[in-house]
């Protein structure tokens, strides 16, 4: 059967030094799917992520983007990750450039676009975003949400076939982690493949297609938002709801 | 009054001209020291284990030494295999020199940059090269302009040292016009409020490149 | 090589000579410089408006021209007006006053860094102002100052190197006689180079040394910046 999968995950783990963070972990991500990982703080989450795009080399288990296999040693990891988007905690933000030169500069200095052609793209993407008219700020000048946004639109800018989200609004303020769910959720509508690791119990059970609870390295439980919410199989996936709930 | 004002002529006539020289000679050391100082700080902290080495023990080295010793070995150097003038000599010692100062400056802006800016440039498909290239080092530059700024006077103040190599500078003119006219306060006390005037310059000019170029983090 | 060596061998003896009036001309200006740059530091915080512009004044004034200037200013100039140094002094005194300059600006800091709360809680239990500079703030000023105190150190065991130009028989002094006695500058200017290093070396090591006997946990210390 033809696999059809943006992201297949077999068996993956992770160790630092001695400790080992991820113990095996396997998950195939369906195009189109947003799929939201849930759990306790510190259980290997954001690794997943930084391993998905390279960020950090897996110490063992193989991963798939699309038909490729990314883990196989000599893959150009830096062209892998012009397919993979990334937004991060704490937004990082290109500090000296503009919120639209943010969007740029991945196009005109790794993709090698032209600068009118990578400007006009970025406007897009900002338009995207909601941010167009701040499109001549700096980073500094943006309010926690607004500099998320504009991150999101810098990962958007690269065309990647999955958007990978590491706690997005965790760093906000309350007040501003609304805009910044609104526009994940219109990425969602618009189709892109999602990989959301967040607390938002609400963008969970309302956007995602499947919630994913990851503690202590593993992944303990996966489902529909239905039955993750009302029905979990698992104590300790009772355990977690009830302590968030 | 006369008299002071004439002996002031004198001086003014013949210092001017080593104005020049010690501008051009501070300007061209700056860039070499600069070129050579963000090199020395990316290899050093990006280039590996051999390469950060070598970096590391230039920047050690060379600061050990007075400017002058370097001076003058590197002119006694360039002139065995070289025919360059005292002025390139002295303006390429100044800026070898300089180098490891501005590596040790440019070394820590680049670590004042925080992690997450090449985290984010790697994430969007940059090579460890472009990243440094066109955002890690854009913003350890914009940081250093205030260390910069110091090294800028230092390198202008430590410019009268290639006068022992016979660079007409403004302290050589000075001596010479000391002796000439045997009124060495006026020559060098002239030379003084010269320096002066070139360093609260350069320092307000450099403040105000670091205003406008300031990034809020 | 070889040669190298032997040549080594025989200078060595005079060049460790001038070694020594440097170290002594290194170690002298310091401490005039510290002498008289920590009370200058405190009239250019502690002093009133008038006291405080002429201290900035003098700062500007020793930090803004270079070093060679003040030499030939304190050492040709000045006998103009019957003020007339040995070239010893003339060395000792220029060094000295530049370096207070230097370390004005670092005490400045230091004093500056150690918050205005301790002077506040100072008075607050009837100490004059004098008595808490003395026992609050200078205690916890001069372990701040210690980074940009030992840097000072080893950029006056280098700036010294300018006091041969009014012939003064340091290092860099007796280097030049041997360099042109046996036409060797390059070998001569190298081995100097190796004294230095050797030298800033061994102070550095000791400065480092003495900064960790006398840390105190929780008293942060300034950023140590270049001379």
């Amino acid at each position: 059967m033809p696999d059809e999968s943006i992201l297949r995950i077999e068996n993956l783990r992770k160790s630092f030094g001695q400790t080992e963070v991820i113990k095996g972990v396997s998950l195939t991500v369906q195009p189109k799917e947003v799929i939201v990982i849930v759990g306790p703080s510190g259980t290997g989450k954001s690794t997943l992520l930084q391993c998905i795009n390279l960020l950090t080399r897996p110490t063992g288990g193989r991963i798939w983007l699309e038909d490729q296999e990314i883990t196989a040693p000599g893959t150009d990891e830096d062209k892998v990750r012009r397919r993979i988007g990334m937004v991060f905690q704490e937004f990082n933000l290109f500090n000296h450039l503009t919120a639209l030169d943010n969007v740029t500069v991945g196009m005109t200095k790794v993709l090698g676009m032209k600068p009118d052609e990578a400007r006009r793209k970025s406007s897009f993407e900002l338009e995207r975003v909601g941010m167009s008219e701040h499109a001549g700020k700096y980073p500094g000048q943006l309010s926690g949400g607004q500099k998320q946004r504009v991150g999101i639109a810098r990962a958007l800018g690269m065309d990647p076939s999955i958007m990978l989200f590491d706690e997005p609004t965790s760093a906000l303020d309350p007040e501003l982690t609304g805009e910044v769910l609104a526009v994940m959720q219109k990425l969602a509508r618009e189709g892109m493949t999602m990989l959301v690791v967040s607390h938002e119990m609400g963008f969970a059970r309302e956007v995602s297609n499947r919630i994913v609870f990851m503690e202590g390295g593993f992944i303990v439980e996966e489902g529909s938002p239905r039955e993750f919410f009302n029905a979990p199989k698992s104590e300790r996936t009772r355990q977690f709801l009830s302590m968030i709930t | 009054m006369e008299e002071l004002s004439r002996s002031l002529f004198t001086v003014l006539q013949y210092l001017v001209p080593g104005l020049g020289v010690t501008v051009s000679v501070t300007l061209i050391a700056l860039g070499i020291g600069f070129t050579i100082g963000t090199v020395m700080a990316v290899l050093r902290i990006y280039g590996g284990r051999i390469l950060g080495a070598v970096a590391a023990t230039y920047s050690i080295l060379v600061r050990a030494v007075p400017v002058v010793v370097i001076i003058f070995i590197l002119f006694f150097v360039i002139s065995a295999v070289v025919d360059l003038s005292p002025f390139l000599s002295g303006a390429f010692a100044l800026g070898f020199a300089s180098g490891a100062y501005q590596s040790e400056i440019f070394r820590g802006a680049i670590m004042s940059v925080p992690p997450g800016q090449m985290i984010a440039a790697r994430a969007i498909g940059m090579s460890r090269f472009k990243a440094i290239r066109c955002i890690v080092l854009p913003q350890a530059v914009r940081l250093a302009i205030p260390a910069w700024a110091n090294e800028f006077t230092l390198v202008l103040k430590d410019s009268t040292l290639v006068y022992v190599i016979g660079v007409p500078e403004i302290m050589r003119r000075a001596q010479w016009i000391s002796s000439r006219t045997l009124e060495p306060f006026m020559a060098f006390g002239t030379a003084a409020v010269f320096y002066l005037v070139f360093t609260m310059l350069a320092t307000r000019l450099l403040s105000i490149v670091e205003r406008r170029y300031r990034i809020i983090m | 090589m070889h040669d190298f060596f032997v040549f080594s061998r025989m200078v060595l003896p005079d060049l460790l000579q001038g070694t020594r009036i440097t170290l002594e001309i290194a170690v002298g200006a310091l401490l005039i410089g510290f002498v008289v740059g920590l009370p200058t530091a405190l009239l250019r915080i502690y002093g009133n408006p008038w006291l405080k512009r002429i201290v900035i004044g003098y700062i500007n004034l020793f930090r803004g021209t270079p070093l060679l200037v003040q030499l030939f200013i304190v050492y040709y100039g000045l006998p103009e007006f019957n003020v007339t140094f040995s070239r010893l002094t003339a060395a000792y005194l220029t060094l000295g006053l530049n370096s207070s300059a230097y370390q004005a600006e670092y005490f400045r800091g230091a004093i500056q860094s150690v918050g205005r709360g301790q002077m506040v809680a100072a008075r607050a239990i009837g100490m004059s102002r004098l008595k808490a500079i003395r026992h609050i703030i200078l205690p916890q000023a001069l372990r701040l100052v210690l980074p940009s105190w030992s840097n000072e150190m080893i950029a006056m065991i280098k700036y010294t190197a300018v006091v041969f130009l009014i012939a003064v028989p340091d290092l860099m002094g007796k280097a030049k006689i041997i360099s042109s006695r046996y036409f060797a500058p390059i070998s001569t200017y190298l081995i100097v180079a190796f004294i230095y290093m050797i030298i800033v070396g061994l102070v550095s090591l000791i400065l480092q040394y003495v900064g960790k006997k006398l840390e105190t946990p929780g008293l942060g210390s300034i950023e140590a910046t270049a001379r």
